[in-house]
C-alpha cells in the first residue's frame, strides 16, 4: 500500500540526512521526498511517499518519531487529504505538432512557460496519477525531460498538524 | 558578572557540572585546546587508554554498572572512527555515552583536510543523537542537552562533534549552562497508559501458565526492585535474556535461568508452552525467539517498554504499554492490588504449571557442581572454572565477558541476584569488550571484585589496555577460558560445516600469556587440572592480591561445546541438549 506521509522536523542542519538515513538503514523505500520551511521558520515540513503494510509503515512511522529531531509523523492516507505535485516537461513542438501538444497541454489544464521555436516547457500541478497521464497522453517520442516536484500533501477539512 | 571561559574550558566544566566524574580518551591534533583545558583543573580526572575503541567500552562499563553516562574524549579523522565500535556496541544495549570528537576547524571542513572525517555521517546510524557544534557558546548547552537525550528515554550513545576553532583559548565566553533541558520534539513516555494497565492486570491473573520475560530495559531502567515484588507476589515463573540477567535473582527458585539460543531448557520450554507472556524491557531479538512464526504459538502477549518502535516490531503484543518499565511496574502492582481484592491468582493452574516446569528442570537443567569433580577427560571445562570463580566471588562480583563460548557459559553458570552485576556486548557481540569495560567498571567501584570472563581469541582485541591498567593500578581478575580456537566459530563450523574449522584455530601461534601478563606488571598463572585451578583461583581473590590485576590462563577442553543450543529455525524449545544428540 502506498503512504503519504507528512513530518514535521525541527528546521536544523543534519535533520534531512538523519530521515533519509533512517530509510536506507532500515530498507524502507521513499518513491518521493519533499522538503521545506513551514511559516515558522524553525520548522521544516517533509513529505514523503513510501509504500509498505501496516506493520512496516507502523514500524516506519516509530523509527521517524524516535529521531530527535522529528516534532509530529501523521499518515496522511489514513483520512481525507489533497495531495498535489508540481512537475515541469520540455516536450519537442515542431510546426506540424505545435497545436496538439498545446490542445493536450489544455485539457491537462497545463500551462506553457516557456516557449521555442522547436520546445513548450509545461507546467502540471495536480496529483500524481494526472502526472503520469500526461506523460502518456503527449507519447514518450516528444518528451525531452521531466522534472518533477515530489508529492506535498495536506488534509482536508480543519484538521492540521502543527506544535 | 559570568565566568569567562574559552571554548576547551566550558566543555570541561559543563561535564564536571552534569555530574561526569571521568573522561576516557586520547588525545590529537583537533582535540589539544580541549587537552589544555584538561590540564589545567582537576575537577573531572581524564584516563588515558591506549586505543580509543576502548575508551568507548571502558565509558560502556561505567554506564553499566552505575547507571551514569559514560564520557568518551577522541581527535578527530582515525579517533573518532576508532570509536564507532563502542558506539555500535552501546547502541544496541541502549547505554548512555557521550562521545566528544575533536573535528578540524570550520574554515577547512569538507576540503579533505588532515584528519578529517565525517564523524557526524560515519556515527549516524550508531547514535541516538548527534551535535555538530558551531559556535563555542552552544557547548554547555550541549553538553546538558546531550545528556539528557542520552539518559532518558530509550537510553543510548550520543556524540558531540568539535572542530578546533571553537575550543580556542585565545576567544573566551561567558559561561552559562540552562537549568533544565525541554524539547518541543523530544518527550520520552514514563508512565503507561491506565487502560492498558488494567487489561494487562487482568491477563497477568487469569493466566493458567505465566511466565516472566524481562531485558536489559529492566536493568537500564532501573526497575529490578519492581520486577522482582511484582513476580514474588505472583509466584510466577521468571527468565531474563542475556542483557537482562540480574533484573531478577539469579539464585532464586523462581529463576528459569536465561531464555534463548543458549538459554536453559526450562526456560526455553516455559515460554514454549505459556499462555502469558509478560515481556518487560525486552526486544523480542532473533536470539530469543527463535524462528517467530513458531514462537510461544499459545500465549497472550504483554509488552511493557519504553520505545514504541521495538514494541510488534517481531512478536505482535496483545497488550502493547508504552512507558518506563519502573513506572509501568508500580502502576500494574497498584492495580494487582485493587484487582486482587476480588481475583486472585489462579492458583490450582499455577501449581500444576510449576510442577510441568520442575520437571523439565529436573531432567534437563544445568549442573551447577561439575566444578567438584574432574571431567571424564581429565581436562579442565569451562563450565567449572566459571562455576569455582562464582565460589570464589561468592556470586558477589562484577563480571564483564567478551562474545564467545566463555561468554555464554558466563552467563549460563555466574548467578546475579543484582542488576548491572553481569555488563557484557549482547547486541552488537563486540569481541574486545571484555577488558576495557571492566576498568570502566573498576573505576566506578574502586572496592568491588571486578572479573573479566573471556576468550583468548576476544582478549587479543583489546590486550594493550593491560597497560591502562598497570598506570591506574586496576585490581581486574581476568580469567581466560583458553581453548586455544575461536571456540563458538569452531562449534558453528563442527554442527554445520562438516567440522572443517576454517581459520578458527591458532594453537600455535597463541603467547605465553603468563610472561605476556608479567611484562605488564601484572599477576599471570597458568592452570589445567582441577586442582591447579583451585590454587589460582583461590590466590587470584585471596587478600594477598587484592591490589593487583591477576590474570587465570584457564586451559581447557578446546572440544567442549556449549549446549543448550536452539535448532536452526526451530520454536525456542527446539534444542540441541547435547553433543551428537
Ligand atoms: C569483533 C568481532 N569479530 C568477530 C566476531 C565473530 N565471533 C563471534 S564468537 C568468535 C570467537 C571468539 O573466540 P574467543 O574469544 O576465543 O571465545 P571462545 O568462543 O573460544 O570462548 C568470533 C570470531 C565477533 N563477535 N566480534
Ligand atoms: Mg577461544
Amino acid at each position: 500500500m502506498r503512504h503519504l506521509l507528512s513530518v514535521l522536523l525541527e528546521n536544523e542542519a543534519g535533520a534531512l540526512s538523519r530521515v533519509v538515513g533512517l530509510f536506507a538503514q532500515r530498507d524502507f523505500n521513499i518513491e518521493t521526498l519533499t522538503v521545506a520551511p513551514t511559516e515558522d521558520e524553525t520548522l521544516s515540513r517533509l513529505t514523503l511517499v513510501t509504500i509498505g503494510d501496516d506493520r512496516k509503515i507502523e514500524q516506519i512511522t516509530k523509527h521517524l518519531n524516535r529521531l530527535i529531531e522529528v516534532v509530529k509523523v501523521i499518515d496522511l492516507t489514513d483520512n481525507v487529504h489533497i495531495e498535489r505535485e508540481l512537475m515541469l516537461v520540455k516536450v519537442r513542438a515542431e510546426t506540424d505538432s505545435r497545436a496538439e501538444v498545446k490542445r493536450t497541454c489544455d485539457i491537462f489544464r497545463g500551462q506553457i512557460v516557456d516557449v521555442t521555436p522547436n520546445t513548450y516547457t509545461i507546467q502540471l500541478v495536480g496529483p500524481t496519477e494526472k502526472l503520469l497521464a500526461f506523460i502518456e497522453a503527449i507519447g514518450s517520442t516528444k518528451i525531452m525531460e521531466v522534472v518533477r516536484s515530489g508529492v506535498s500533501g495536506i488534509s482536508r477539512g480543519t484538521k492540521v498538524l502543527s506544535v | 558578572m559570568a565566568e569567562m571561559l574559552s571554548g576547551g574550558e566550558m566543555l570541561i566544566r559543563a561535564l564536571h557540572d552534569v555530574g561526569v566524574e571521568y573522561v576516557f580518551g586520547y588525545p590529537g591534533g583537533a582535540a589539544l585546546h580541549i587537552y589544555d583545558a584538561i590540564f589545567k583543573q582537576q575537577a573531572v580526572e581524564h584516563v588515558l587508554v591506549r586505543h580509543e575503541q576502548a575508551a568507548t567500552h571502558m565509558a560502556d562499563g561505567y554506564a553499566r554498572s552505575t547507571g551514569e553516562p559514560g564520557v568518551v574524549l577522541v581527535t578527530s579523522g582515525p579517533g573518532a572512527t576508532n570509536a564507532i565500535t563502542g558506539l555500535a556496541t552501546a547502541y544496541m544495549d541502549s547505554i548512555p555515552l557521550v562521545v566528544i570528537s575533536g573535528q578540524v576547524p570550520h574554515d577547512v571542513i569538507g576540503t579533505d583536510a588532515f584528519q578529517e572525517t565525517d564523524m557526524i555521517g560515519v556515527s549516524r546510524p550508531v547514535v541516538k543523537h548527534s551535535y555538530m557544534i558551531q559556535e563555542a557558546e552552544q557547548l554547555p548547552h550541549v553538553v546538558k542537552e546531550a545528556v539528557y537525550i542520552a539518559t532518558s528515554g530509550r537510553r543510548g550513545p550520543v556524540v558531540i562533534d568539535i572542530p578546533k576553532d571553537t575550543t580556542d583559548p585565545n576567544n573566551l565566553f561567558e559561561y552559562h549552562i540552562p537549568d533544565k533541558i525541554e524539547l518541543r520534539s523530544y518527550k520520552p513516555a514514563e508512565r503507561g497508559h491506565y487502560g492498558q494497565v488494567k487489561r494487562a492486570t487482568k491477563a497477568l491473573l487469569e493466566s493458567k501458565r505465566p511466565v516472566i520475560y524481562a531485558g536489559g530495559g529492566v536493568i537500564q531502567g532501573d526497575a529490578a526492585g519492581e520486577l522482582t515484588t511484582l513476580a514474588r507476589r505472583l509466584n510466577y515463573p521468571v527468565t531474563n535474556t542475556l542483557m537482562g540477567l540480574g533484573a531478577f535473582p539469579g539464585s532464586d527458585q523462581q529463576f528459569l535461568g536465561m531464555l534463548g539460543m543458549h538459554g536453559t531448557y526450562e526456560a526455553n520450554n516455559a515460554m514454549h508452552h505459556a499462555d502469558m507472556i509478560l515481556a518487560v524491557g525486552a526486544r523480542f531479538d532473533d536470539r530469543v525467539t527463535n524462528n517467530p512464526e513458531k514462537f510461544c504459538p499459545d500465549a497472550t502477549v504483554i509488552h511493557v517498554d519504553v520505545d514504541p518502535a521495538s514494541i510488534s516490531k517481531v512478536i505482535a503484543a496483545d497488550i502493547p504499554i508504552v512507558g518506563q518499565c519502573k513506572a509501568v511496574l508500580s502502576q500494574i502492582l497498584d492495580c494487582l492490588d485493587e484487582e486482587m481484592q476480588t481475583n486472585g491468582v489462579d492458583r490450582e493452574a499455577v501449581g500444576a504449571w510449576w510442577n510441568q516446569v520442575n520437571t523439565w528442570r529436573g531432567n534437563h537443567g544445568l549442573d551447577h557442581n561439575l566444578y567438584q569433580q574432574e571431567s571424564a577427560s581429565g581436562k579442565l571445562l569451562p563450565q567449572q572454572v566459571v562455576q569455582m570463580v562464582y565460589q570464589a566471588t561468592k556470586g558477589e562480583a562484577f563480571v564483564t565477558s567478551d562474545v564467545g563460548q566463555h561468554q555464554m557459559f558466563a552467563a549460563q553458570y555466574y548467578k546475579f541476584d543484582e542488576p548491572r552485576k553481569w555488563v557484557n556486548s549482547g547486541g552488537l557481540g563486540t569481541m574486545g569488550f571484555g577488558l576495557p569495560s571492566a576498568m570502566g567498571v573498576q573505576f566506578a567501584h574502586p572496592h568491588a571484585t571486578v572479573v573479566c570472563i573471556t576468550g583468548e581469541g576476544s582478549f587479543m582485541m583489546n590486550m594493550q589496555e593491560l597497560s591502562t591498567c598497570s598506570q591506574y593500578s586496576l585490581p581486574i581478575k581476568i580469567v581466560n577460558l583458553n581453548n586455544q580456537a575461536l571456540g563458538m566459530v569452531k562449534q558453528w563450523q563442527d554442527m554445520q560445516y562438516g567440522g572443517r574449522h576454517s581459520h578458527s584455530t591458532y594453537a600455535d601461534s597463541l603467547p605465553d600469556f603468563v610472561s605476556l601478563i608479567r611484562s605488564f606488571g601484572h599477576v599471570g598463572i597458568r592452570a589445567e587440572s582441577l586442582q591447579e585451578l583451585n590454587e589460582a583461583v583461590e590466590l587470584a581473590f585471596s587478600d594477598k592480591h587484592a591490589m593487583d590485576l591477576v590474570f587465570i590462563d584457564a586451559i581447557i577442553d578446546p572440544d567442549e561445546h556449549i549446549y543448550p543450543m536452539f535448532v536452526k529455525g526451530g520454536a525456542v524449545n527446539d534444542m540441541v541438549l547435547k553433543k551428537h544428540a
